[in-house]
């Protein structure tokens, strides 16, 4: 099982770098992983990775692109602008879920 | 502005594109509902990764793009062993009309949009979408037949030019 250190906390992540356990992640975690990234969180990006956060349980997988949109009620034009290139990915990483399994 | 300062030890994801510079080209050519989602999804799948992606929609393709049939597309099993359907008398004539909405109801089941809504989110990802030339003239359509968000008329000689470098898919 690979481990990283995030702000000091030692969490267990793939070999991607993607948390593995749900529980482990905190909103602190999530700061240092966007800013990994180069991502700076606004309030906008938050309402996303709370998104994600709750609909991760209900689910058991991370929503996609989709589904964010369809359920979640986020404008994909925005998503795109929030997470620049790789949303789906960009998104679970700081949420610290898995990358979505789903196609669409 | 948040002040972060802790930092990852550890495997890092690879979010960066800069050294790929990909482009994903698909030509769409076939107008049957269920030939139209294998290029929606691949097209939708690589603006997730980051790539330029465009659509070109050639002859039957056409259909996925022209507003007034983008929306009732058919599944037929007519000619399709793979539909699993006993096959009925010979000559007699076929109603796809319970074939197309039992596929339709599948593809709903596991989230993917209908056609439009489908093209809708392409576009929205930054997809760019083009109608071939000669499909639109055999046809006898113009740019007001085709749906809204349809950037163009391309000739041949102008897709090779912007399909230069791609990734292409013949569909």
């Amino acid at each position: 099982m690979t481990t990283a250190i995030i702000n000091g906390t030692q969490v267990h992540v793939n070999e991607e770098g993607f948390l593995t356990n749900y529980d482990e992640w905190n909103e602190e975690i999530a700061k240092v992983l966007a800013a990994n990234i180069g991502i700076d969180l606004t309030d906008e990006h938050w309402k996303v990775i709370r998104f994600l956060r709750d609909d991760f349980p209900t689910q058991g997988e991370t929503a996609t692109i989709r589904r964010t949109s369809t359920v979640g009620g986020f404008d994909i034009k925005q998503l795109f602008a929030l997470f620049p290139q790789k949303p789906a990915k960009k998104m679970a990483y700081i949420a610290g879920l898995p990358k979505p399994r789903g196609c669409v | 502005m948040n002040e972060v300062t802790g930092e990852v030890t550890g495997p890092m994801p690879n979010f960066d594109n800069a050294a790929s510079d990909r482009k994903f080209v698909v030509i769409c050519s076939k107008g049957n509902l269920d030939m139209a989602y294998p290029g929606l999804v691949l097209a939708n799948a690589a603006l997730g990764e980051g790539l330029e992606v465009h659509l070109f929609f050639t002859f039957w393709g056409l259909d996925m793009i022209t507003k007034k049939r983008m929306e009732s597309l058919q599944f037929t099993t007519i000619g399709n062993t793979a539909a699993h359907m006993p096959p009925g008398p010979e000559g007699a004539p076929v109603d796809d009309t319970a074939a197309t909405a039992m596929f339709r109801k599948q593809i709903a089941d596991v989230g993917v949009p209908e056609v439009p809504d489908f093209l809708e989110q392409i576009v929205a990802s930054g997809g760019h979408l083009w109608a071939c030339k000669m499909s639109v003239d055999m046809m006898q359509l113009n740019k007001d037949d085709l749906y809204d968000e349809v950037e163009d008329i391309m000739n041949a000689s102008d897709f090779i030019v912007m399909s230069e470098g791609a990734q292409l898919l013949f569909i």
